[in-house]
């Protein structure tokens, strides 16, 4: 069960901001096939530019294995200050 | 040394408290960021957070401050949720041995927060709800420091 968080526009965009899938994705890339062949629109902004994405809170690059029950997160260009 | 807050905070017994008590430290500086109207119309704000993420990050960047500008001490105050026209939105505290160092660290961790913190910022306005993202010249301002 793989726990997935949107934040900001992403989450606007897709309807939702917290959500755990039945499916168990083995990589950071199959969990982004999954969301975009749910949702063609998430899956493409989930790959623009500026999008970054975290594993249980540690900010990631790139494609990586997933352990089972992991929180992956989604955060378009942050804005704080 | 970091406090995310839902609520208002009290800018100036926050800058009280972190002077208070320093015998090495020869200046504290201080910034404190409003939220404002756009073009003569106030407009409310919601920031949103993931929780438990910002804290860390945001301390882990605060170190690095610390060790560049020689730091006794540092500290952000950030609201989260819902801000009002007008409400402080971050305050952030330096302290160090002269005036300087403490100025330069204020503005190298508001411009790490502009674009780096893990923070979201929805704007309000006439125009009706926008999500904010950083500009060019909040990541040209961020480049200065590298």
């Amino acid at each position: 069960m793989t726990r997935v968080l949107l934040f900001g526009r992403l989450a606007d965009l897709a309807g939702w901001r917290d959500r755990t899938l039945t499916a168990e994705p083995g990589t950071l890339g199959e969990l982004r096939q999954i969301l975009a062949a749910a949702d063609a629109a998430l899956g493409e902004a989930l790959g623009a530019a500026g999008v970054r994405a975290a594993v249980d809170k540690v900010l990631v690059t790139g494609d990586l294995a997933l352990t089972p029950g992991a929180e992956v997160a989604f955060m378009p260009p942050m804005s704080g200050g | 040394m970091i406090r995310l807050t839902d609520a208002p905070f009290d800018a100036g017994a926050e800058l009280t408290r972190f002077a208070e008590g320093r015998t090495v430290t020869g200046a504290v500086a201080s910034f404190l960021g409003l939220a404002r109207g756009e073009a003569g119309a106030p407009a409310a704000l919601e920031l949103e957070a993931y929780a438990g993420f910002p804290e860390s990050q945001i301390a882990a960047f605060v170190e690095t401050a610390v060790d560049r500008f020689a730091l006794h001490d540092a500290r952000i105050v950030h609201r989260i949720g819902a801000i009002a026209p007008g409400e402080a939105i971050v305050l952030v505290l330096t302290a160090a041995t002269h005036r300087r160092a403490a100025f330069e660290a204020c503005d190298y961790l508001m411009d790490y927060l502009k674009s780096q913190a893990p923070l979201w910022k929805k704007e309000f306005g006439a125009g009706g709800p926008r999500w904010v993202e950083p500009t060019a010249r909040d990541f040209a301002d961020l480049g200065r420091w590298r």
